[in-house]
Formats: structure tokens, sequence, C-alpha cells
């Protein structure tokens, strides 16, 4: 059972985001580390593989910078090989593009039994990529799982509703985006860090998948204003003394609510 | 471009539109004269309801049969448009079908998408969607550019439902076409969560748990003093990843937005990912040990203290009542 994992690369959340002054578009061009929503995928790919008792998990990512530390931990955790599509003219593509070129990028790994992705990014969160993967690829899809196994060569699925969840079987070859929680990632051990430095990580351009880099130019849109939304207000702060849910109390008495 | 045609993905939960599909309607009368909704499954017992908000027609797939929405209904979609009635602009729902149903026939259309916006306008020649990035504290103004038809997606409660008056929609009928291996997928089972009380996006009051609450079995207060307030318990993405409570009770980017009058927020700190889903909130009070936590930032009450010791004391005194 062969795996292929789509992962990003994004800037460290914990750093305040911004835009890119002449296109509008999100910047990443500082360190980027994996998208910790990833993390999940690939744990659940090395999982499946472990369980069908053969195969390997391949990670493919895009970055506009070359940029490999996020697919490093990746590899760490104990997937076999990657590849980095890396190019500047696919700078500010849309979500559109984005789905070609991994779909591309996993046709250039020979496809796999089964294709993961997180159900949105943690930077740009269009959470539209991988469905749109799988239209370009062919495959059926299962999107939001949040459980996973394969039996007798079919997935089973349960998948995330607005009422509960689905229970659903799937054909393979196809694609699914995991929820985060669906399995707890493993940290790479010290062995899979050094490991992780010597696996192969082929780095391609948008025109080596064949792929026609539209960037933001040949996104059909346009960024045209940003501003600054309107501010929520702080209101009264009050260090707890043991008798603020009196406070609370009030509070709720003069909404009319209690 | 002028907006000549608009399309709305409708969805049909116990036999009615979603609130979701009506606010788009609504929307999307406003833009259009020429509504028209598009539903996977049978519409005959929503059509009056549909026109009401504002679709003169609807497409109905008939039922699905296990096929997923996402690759049945923008099948469907994908052979009218090829069949000549094509829309200027769609509009989908930001939720799981929706969103589904927007990234295929994006492929199939070789169309870009917008998602989580949460306004659309006409202005002049331009056709402009906003949309709030890094939290909502800025908003970006996007315009479309080319020929239609226009894919945006938009976060639950960006509009108010209100009812036209407008006649029951037409109902015709929209085929399915041969899926091959994309339609590979069925649905064996459906499973409904049963939950008591108001619904999460729906309740005028909503008390949230978040990791402060320290262990699962503390999570018993919130649901308390949600019910004593006649509200719906929700949660943190951080206790649901953790397992504590269902994804169902997410509130967030990725869980549900939420809009009531009171939003109780226990032991969160108030990342981004969770205030996007409430900070629409009109009262928000908010406890929590650490004083510099950013919920402070967005609460008209805020507690710097230990929900351990003061929700028991809230609930105490709410149940004297």
């Amino acid at each position: 059972m062969n795996v292929i994992v789509c992962v990003k690369q994004i800037p460290d959340p914990a750093l305040p985001g911004a835009l890119d002054g002449a296109t509008n578009t999100l910047k990443r061009d500082g360190k980027l580390i994996l998208d910790d929503s990833d993390a999940y995928g690939v744990e659940m790919a090395l999982q499946l593989v472990d369980a069908a008792g053969g195969g390997e998990v391949s990670i493919i990512s895009m970055a506009p910078n070359g940029e490999t530390a996020g697919m490093r931990t990746a590899l760490a955790m104990g997937a076999a090989k990657g590849i980095l599509v890396s190019d500047p003219a696919l700078q500010g593509s849309d979500a559109l593009t984005t789905a070609k070129v991994l779909a591309a990028a996993a046709q250039r790994l020979g496809g796999a039994d089964l294709i993961i992705a997180a159900t949105e990014s943690s930077d740009g969160y269009t959470g539209t990529v991988p469905e749109q993967m799988a239209e370009v690829l062919g495959l059926p899809s299962v999107t939001f799982a949040k459980k996973v196994k394969i039996d007798g060569g079919v997935l089973k699925a349960d998948r995330q509703t607005e009422e509960g969840y689905d229970e659903v079987e799937c054909a393979l070859p196809a694609l699914i985006s995991v929820t985060a929680g669906v399995v707890e990632p493993r940290y790479p051990s010290f062995k899979g860090i050094m490991a992780a430095k010597s696996k192969p990580v082929e780095e391609v351009t948008a025109s080596d998948l064949g792929v026609t880099p539209a960037g933001w130019a040949g996104a059909g849109q346009k960024v045209t204003l940003v501003a600054q939304a309107e501010a929520r207000q702080a209101g009264e702060i009050v260090e707890d003394d043991g008798e603020s849910f009196g406070k609370i109390v009030a509070f709720l008495e003069n909404l009319k609510v209690i | 471009m002028a907006i000549n045609s608009v399309w709305v993905f409708a969805q049909v939960t116990n036999g009615a539109a979603t609130t979701g599909t009506l606010e788009l309607l609504t929307k999307a009368r406003s833009l259009s004269s020429n509504v028209t909704a598009v539903l996977g499954g049978d519409a005959s017992g929503v059509a009056a309801q549909l026109g009401e908000y504002g679709a003169t027609k609807v497409y109905a797939t008939g039922d699905l049969a296990g096929k997923l929405p996402g690759v049945a209904v923008s099948g469907a979609m994908k052979a009218i448009i090829d069949g000549g009635d094509k829309p200027d602009l769609i509009l989908f729902p930001q939720n799981y079908e929706g969103r589904d149903v927007l990234s295929r026939l994006s492929v199939k259309l070789n169309k870009s998408v917008l998602t989580n916006s949460i306004d659309v306008a006409v202005d002049g020649d331009a056709v402009n969607a906003t949309t709030p990035i890094f939290g909502g504290n800025t908003l970006v103004t996007t315009t479309f550019t080319g020929e239609g038809p226009y894919l945006v997606a938009f976060r639950p409660k960006s509009f108010a439902a209100e009812a036209s008056g407008g006649a029951p929609a037409a109902i015709a009928a929209a085929s399915v076409p041969d899926l091959g291996a994309t339609g590979g997928a069925k649905v064996t089972a459906v499973h409904v969560e049963e939950s008591t009380g108001p619904k999460l996006d729906e309740a005028n009051i909503v008390v949230s748990g978040g990791r402060g609450l320290g262990e699962a079995d503390k999570y018993e207060m919130v649901e308390e003093l949600a019910k004593l307030l006649k509200g719906a318990p929700g949660a943190s993405r951080a206790i649901v990843d953790a397992g504590w409570v269902p994804y169902s009770y997410q509130v967030g980017q990725t869980g549900k937005v939420v809009k009531p009058s009171v939003y109780i927020a226990a032991g969160i700190s108030g990342a981004t990912q969770h205030m996007v889903g409430m900070k629409g909130a009109k009262n928000i009070i908010a406890i929590n040990k650490d004083k510099e936590a950013p919920i402070f930032g967005i609460a008209d009450l805020g507690i710097v203290g230990d929900v351990h010791k003061v929700l028991p004391k809230l609930i105490e005194a709410l149940k004297g009542r």
C-alpha cells in the first residue's frame, strides 16, 4: 500500500501574518514549518501502510522558496521520500493552480493507492485543494474523514457532517482529507531526525511537471482593497476575588437573559 | 460585468431548506431577479420555501442514492451549464458539502474559487467579494476578472435570512451524469449525534470550554451552566482535538460560527481560530486565569480567575434563582 501525503509548509502561526505589499497575497518568505494539521495525515498514512504490511509513504509539497524544513519533519516521522515543487512563478497561486500542481506531483510519483491531505491549511484556509486535486486526478474522495481504515481493499471512513457523521465506503485509489485529532501524531525520534536528512527530496519546477504556472495574475481574481475591520473593544476586566461570579449574574440579569 | 443570473447551492435537512440556504437566497435576490437554487435531492417538499426566499427556479437531482453531493451535484451543475443555462455567479455555503461541490465544480469549469467570504456586491462592472483574514482584523476585497461563473463560498450568518413572499420555485430536473471512477464513494450509514437543548449555531446563549478546564471531566461544568441558561455547550479546537468532546461542539474557523446574544468562554485563551467563530456574539463574558489572554481583548466582561472556582459558584447562584 503506497500513500502520498500532501503537506504545506507555512509561516510559524505564532507570528502575526502579513500581506505582500505588491500583490496582496500572503507573505511566505520567512522560515516555514510543517503545518500542524498535516501531522495527522502523515501519521494516518504511516499507520495505514503499517497495517497493510508493506508499501511506503511519500510527501508532496509546494513552496515558493525551496524550503524543505517542514517536509523533513514528515520524513523524520517515517515517510520515505518527497517531491517539492518550488518555482518563483508559482508565488501567489490560487487554490486551483495549487491543486493542479500537487496532482501533477502525485502523478510524477506514479500515483498511489491513497492520497491524504488535511481539510484546510492553517494560514490560507481556502479548504478546497484536496477535493480539487481529486477532480483533477479523476479520483473519488472522502473529505472531513475523522476515522479511516482499509478493509479488503476498500476504504471505510466516518465523514463529518453538520448533524453527526456518515459512514462512507470508497473504492481505491482515492483521496481523503482528514480532520485534526483523527490520530495522535508521533514525535520524530532522534534517529528519525538524523535519517530524514538523507532521505530523497526531489525539487522540481512547474514546467518539469508540465503545469503552466498561472501565479496570481492568472487567478481570475484580484485583491482591490485591504482594510482594517472595526475592532471590538474590551469591556470591564476584573480579578476574581471569590465573589466575581456575582458580576456575571448581574451582567446576565442586565441583559434579561435570566 | 453585470449579474444577470445567480445560482445558490441549496441544502435540505429534515424536509426543510437549511438556514444557510435561506441566507444565500436572500442575498442572491438582492443581486438579481433571476435566482436559481440547485439541490442534490428531491425539491417537491421545499420548492415553496425556496420560492418564498427568492428562488424562481430549482434544479433538483432527485435522490442521490448514497452518492456524495460533491461529485454528484457539481456534475449536474456542469451538465446544466454545458446545456446553455450559465449563471454569472454561484453562491455556496462554507460547510462540508458546499466546499466539496464548489471544489469539484471549479476544476470542471477551470475557474478560481473564493472561500470564507462574508459579503458580495456588484459595483458597476465589477463583482467584489469581501473576505476577513488574520482572524477577522483585516478585510480583503477581491474583484473577479474575466468571464463567470464566479464561485464564492460564504461563512454561515453572513446574511440575514428574510422571506420575500415569492411564489414557489419552478422545479426542473437536473440529471447527474456518469461519474466514472470519481463516483466510487458511497454513504452506507447516516448517524445523527443526539443533542438536547438548542443547536449550537442557533442558541441564544453559548457556553464554551477550553483547555483551561484542565481535564475532560470538568467539561460537565460547561454543560451544566449551558443547561441552566437554556443555552448550548461549545468547545475550543484544543479540547476537541484532545478528544474531550465531539467535533460537532467546536466553535471556530474549522467548527461552527456562532452569533448568540451571550457567549461565555470558560478557560479559553482566544486563539485566532476560535475567535473567528464567536466574535460576532452580542455580548462576550470570558473567564481565564491568564490576564494576558487575547480573549480579554474582545470580552465585555472579563474575569481573571480560575474557572474551577468561578464556575461552581456561578452555577450555584443560578440554581438558587
